[in-house]
């Protein structure tokens, strides 16, 4: 497929180190310094130029491109690509990046009447997944697969929870709960384990479950399923605002410290039934006299990376609750992993997956496409939803008769609403939705598991 | 909320009354009388259970602003319970609820009684009956963190909800330090009045529960008339010390550090002097042309009740409430208004009458033109905002909490300026209001809801209503 990318920042860049193998790649940015940043070893055309010029968009070949992707810091520019992008090449997909609250209000409105295929609000998708993990704290992250009714979560195993050495044969009979263990991260390595590997402790471990058999897995192993009652938010920016939107709709306590009286007073005006602190959230005393300890829920949501993760691990001393923290650039985050301060949100990279998800599935062959894509295991791997067409290779066939490649587990059949956690004489039949995880980056179909 | 740290407070605050019990025991010891057993008895009560509550200092001693009014809040009420202990066991007041309504009005300074004859009680439980009004009137809590650092955080969070006034300042840089020089001036003064009413020949047991009810502008006497049977010598005595209690104590601090220039020149003391001498001016120009007093008596009596009004101490020299109602309307209207701020006296503060009077002015003058900018300060300084607002919502509550009650205790179907007096006598903490609970009869008649809605108007006004509203917000005592 031809891919055009309008606007090189951080989403752009890792868009693009994602697509390029496959695909040809176009870059546009208005600033000369970020086309020159870009990596040598990524194979792309590079432009500089106004991506709403016609003559930029000439030059990248608008006009037989399949797909648009626009995600400049501006809400119009992103939206006017789009708009020329849809106007010169027919049939063209277009995605755009608008983070306005004022415009997500008539997202049908766009989707519909301006024929934008796609728009992603960053700051409210980051505000979900956090909303996701308040609803179940124990897990550090939570994907969700079929409409919700199947979940990948995340959590780290400790000694309390009593699963060191124990292998993965043994988990079903020792706590009779369906879930199955898709991924187990040591430290460095990745690994999508077979029945014969055995647990430790500090592993992070990621399983496919229904919420219900998550839920009761997790109270076996002595950890709390309860939605958090109330949660500490500091940083009242747009992801702020959207979350506590969300909390104050599943009936959580909210308090927000925020350092712009303006804001708070807006804020204030926008969630009445929020307590809304005007003061430095970085102060030990302001947190504390604000509940600190108190609260079962910490988000740090500022501006800076920096302060919130010094904020976490502050609040870690003071609190049992579980803790979350924003973090807007992408490049240390196998350091701050080792940190230990809970669920790491990086709203860039939830972006990223948004978009990828819906190239994957455009570009679906005969018989199979991609629903939903997470990169999994620290971007090692990834887990994909797969829907079943007429003609595909590996409907009917018992899964223990499949040559399925290394490193890859076939981790959830639902069938019409049905989720089986699957064993080797099951079927995968026509109709059905798979979720396959693997270390293969770039599968496109559900005939790529094969040998 | 830190409930423990709360609790642990409270604890002390109990510790603190036992001891403060002991007095009134060694006078029990001196006049031989069998009633210093119920205060003993109190006394272990008290100790048993302040030790049992605090029994060790808990390990979060996280103190913040929510800790410190419901702290306040609740020392107070808790305070008042264990000290009607002493009344119901010596079978001096054998009611619980008249018990404790005599005690809230003894710390709250109120001096509202429902006793009517106060001479048959045994004296130790008189002088603790006036006591309380000493331990009231400057706070227990300020006076138990000059002596012990409990709280982690700062102590200005107790001190600001125990503490009348729109605003508390330092007047020393530490709080400890703020609060030993205010007890120091209270006490020395509490001599100064106790020996010169013993040259003025008063018996010494009346002259100090006479003190105590003056320095803590409280108002409970030792004999059924009050204050009517003294000497005059001894009434001008108390006029005078009552006037000086219902000064703002930052007055004597500026007079002490040499600086009298300054002292003189704090508005509200104006306004307060000011307003004391136009009233006792009016008052017996009233009495005098409606022939209820010779000249020289009018003036008397007409300094020491509008002293003893103004003040919220609530002594009486006369039935004022037989006076023509001219003197009457000022009387109702000085219970209202109340003393200084940062005195031991109650009421809404001269200092909050002056502070609405300059946004009113300010307000004016925006009308006539629009686009004039104004800061409204006190004393030569700018006023801060916040401060300004706060006064504003205190009226607010102030006038709603006093229709509520007015509406409360009218069922009880007396008389509307019964209700009326009695409503604003409580909650400005004076004692005696008119008609039926005038200075010559008592509260013993409401019932007992009434009093109740009393008892929570005399701590309201004695915590500045917000410590006591406080308790009834359901966000106080939500975890988070």
């Amino acid at each position: 497929m031809k891919v055009i990318i309008i606007g090189c920042g951080k989403v752009g860049m890792s868009l693009a180190r994602q697509l390029y193998k496959e695909h040809d790649l176009t870059l546009i940015d208005r600033r000369t310094d970020r086309i020159n940043a870009v990596p040598e070893d990524i194979d792309a055309m590079t432009i500089v130029g106004d991506g709403a010029n016609v003559t930029v968009q000439d030059e990248a070949g608008m006009s037989e491109a399949d797909l648009v992707i626009a995600v400049t810091d501006s809400d119009e520019l992103n939206l006017l690509c789009c708009l020329i992008a849809q106007k010169t090449a027919a049939g063209c997909h277009t995605i755009a990046r608008v983070r306005n609250p004022v415009y997500s209000q008539q997202l049908p409105f766009i989707k519909e009447r301006l024929g934008i295929s796609m728009t992603i609000n960053p700051e409210y998708a980051a505000a979900l997944e956090v909303s996701r993990l308040l609803r179940f704290p124990s897990a550090i992250s939570i994907e969700t697969f079929a409409r919700g009714r199947v979940e990948l979560l995340r959590f780290k195993a400790r000694p309390e929870h009593g699963l060191a050495g124990l292998r993965l044969t043994d988990l079903h009979a020792r706590f009779r709960s369906d879930v199955l263990v898709c991924g187990i991260q040591r430290g460095d390595e990745v690994h999508i384990p077979d029945g014969q590997f055995a647990l430790q402790d500090g592993d992070l471990i990621s399983l496919i479950a229904t919420p219900q058999a998550a839920a009761q897995f997790f109270s076996a192993i002595g950890l709390s399923t309860n939605q958090v009652k109330s949660a500490l938010l500091v940083g009242g920016g747009r992801m702020g605002l959207y979350l506590a939107q969300m909390l104050l709709a599943m009936k959580i306590d909210v308090r927000i410290i925020e350092k712009d009286l303006k804001r708070c007073e807006l804020l204030s005006e926008l969630l009445p039934a929020a307590s809304i602190i005007c003061g430095d959230g970085t102060s030990k005393e302001l947190l504390l006299s604000e509940g600190l300890s108190a609260a079962e829920a910490f988000v740090a949501m500022t501006n800076l990376d920096e302060e919130n993760i010094l904020l976490s691990l502050y609040a870690k001393q003071h609190t049992k609750g579980k803790l979350i923290t924003k973090v807007t650039r992408m490049d240390f985050d196998n350091i701050i992993d080792e940190l230990d301060i809970g669920s790491v949100i990086y709203p860039k990279s939830i972006t990223t997956d948004y978009i990828l998800q819906y190239v994957r599935s455009m570009q679906n062959s005969i018989g199979s496409s991609v629903e939903t894509l997470y990169r999994i295991l620290d971007e090692k791997a990834e887990a994909l939803e797969f829907t079943i067409r007429e003609g595909c290779e590996v409907a009917g066939i018992p899964l223990k008769d499949l040559e399925t490649r290394d490193n890859l587990l076939i981790g959830c059949i639902n069938r019409h609403g049905k989720i089986i956690v699957p064993r080797g004489h099951d079927t995968i039949e026509v109709g059905d939705t798979v979720i396959v995880v693997t270390t293969h980056a770039g599968l496109q179909d559900v005939k790529d598991i094969l040998k | 909320m830190n409930r423990r740290m709360c609790a642990f407070i409270i604890g002390w605050v109990l510790r603190l009354e036992a001891v403060l019990m002991v007095p009134a025991m060694i006078c029990a010891v001196y006049y031989r009388e069998a009633a210093g057993l119920s205060l003993l008895w109190s006394a272990l009560i008290c100790m048993a259970a302040g030790l049992v509550i605090a029994w060790k200092r808990p390990e979060d001693t996280a103190f913040y602003a929510r800790e410190g009014l419901v702290t306040v809040a609740l020392s107070w009420v808790v305070m008042s319970v264990f000290g009607s202990l002493p009344f119901v066991f010596s079978g001096a007041i054998p009611n619980p609820v008249n018990a404790l309504f005599e005690t809230v009005s003894g710390f709250t300074t109120t001096g509202a009684s429902i006793l009517s004859d106060v001479e048959s009680l045994p004296r130790c439980i008189l002088f603790w009956r006036s006591f309380t009004h000493w331990i009231g009137g400057m706070g227990v809590l300020v006076f138990l963190l000059t002596l012990l650092p409990l709280a982690g955080g700062s102590p200005m969070n107790l001190m600001r909800a125990e503490s009348p006034g729109p605003s508390v300042g330092r007047l020393l840089p530490r709080v400890q330090s703020t609060a030993k020089i205010l007890y120091k001036i209270y006490i020395g003064m509490t001599l100064t009045q106790f020996v010169l009413l013993l040259i003025a020949r008063m018996p010494a047991f009346d002259a100090m529960l006479l003190t105590f009810g003056t320095a803590g502008t409280g108002g409970f006497g030792v004999l059924n008339d009050s204050l009517g049977s003294y000497t005059a010598v001894q009434q001008g005595i108390v006029t005078v010390f009552m006037i000086l209690f219902g000064v703002n104590f930052s007055f004597y601090f500026l007079i002490l550090a040499k600086n009298a220039k300054q002292a003189f020149k704090i508005e509200e003391i104006r306004l307060y002097l000011a307003i004391i001498v136009i009233c006792i001016a009016a008052i017996a120009t009233n009495l005098i042309l409606t022939h209820t007093d010779t000249p020289l008596s009018a003036m008397h009596h007409a300094a020491f009740q509008v002293g003893s009004i103004m003040t919220t101490t609530g002594y009486s020299t006369r039935d004022f409430s037989a006076w023509p109602e001219f003197s009457r309307t000022i009387l109702l209207l000085l219970m209202m208004l109340g003393a200084c701020a940062g005195s031991t006296g109650g009421g809404f503060k001269v200092a909050r009458l002056l502070i609405l009077f300059k946004t009113v002015r300010k307000e004016v003058t925006l009308l006539l033109h629009p686009h004039s900018v104004k800061r409204i300060s006190m004393d030569g300084k700018p006023m801060d905002g916040d401060v300004i607002r706060g006064t504003q919502v205190f009226l607010t509550v102030y006038v709603l909490i006093f229709l509520g009650s007015f509406l409360l205790i009218s069922l009880d179907g007396f008389s509307t300026m019964t209700n009326f007096s009695a409503v604003a006598a409580t909650i400005g903490n004076i004692g005696p209001g008119l008609d039926l609970v005038g200075p010559a009869a008592n509260y013993s008649f409401f019932s007992v809801p009434a009093k109740l809605v009393l008892i929570l108007d005399m701590l309201a006004g004695r915590l500045e209503l917000f410590p006591l509203l406080v308790l009834f917000f359901r966000g106080t005592w939500k975890k988070f």
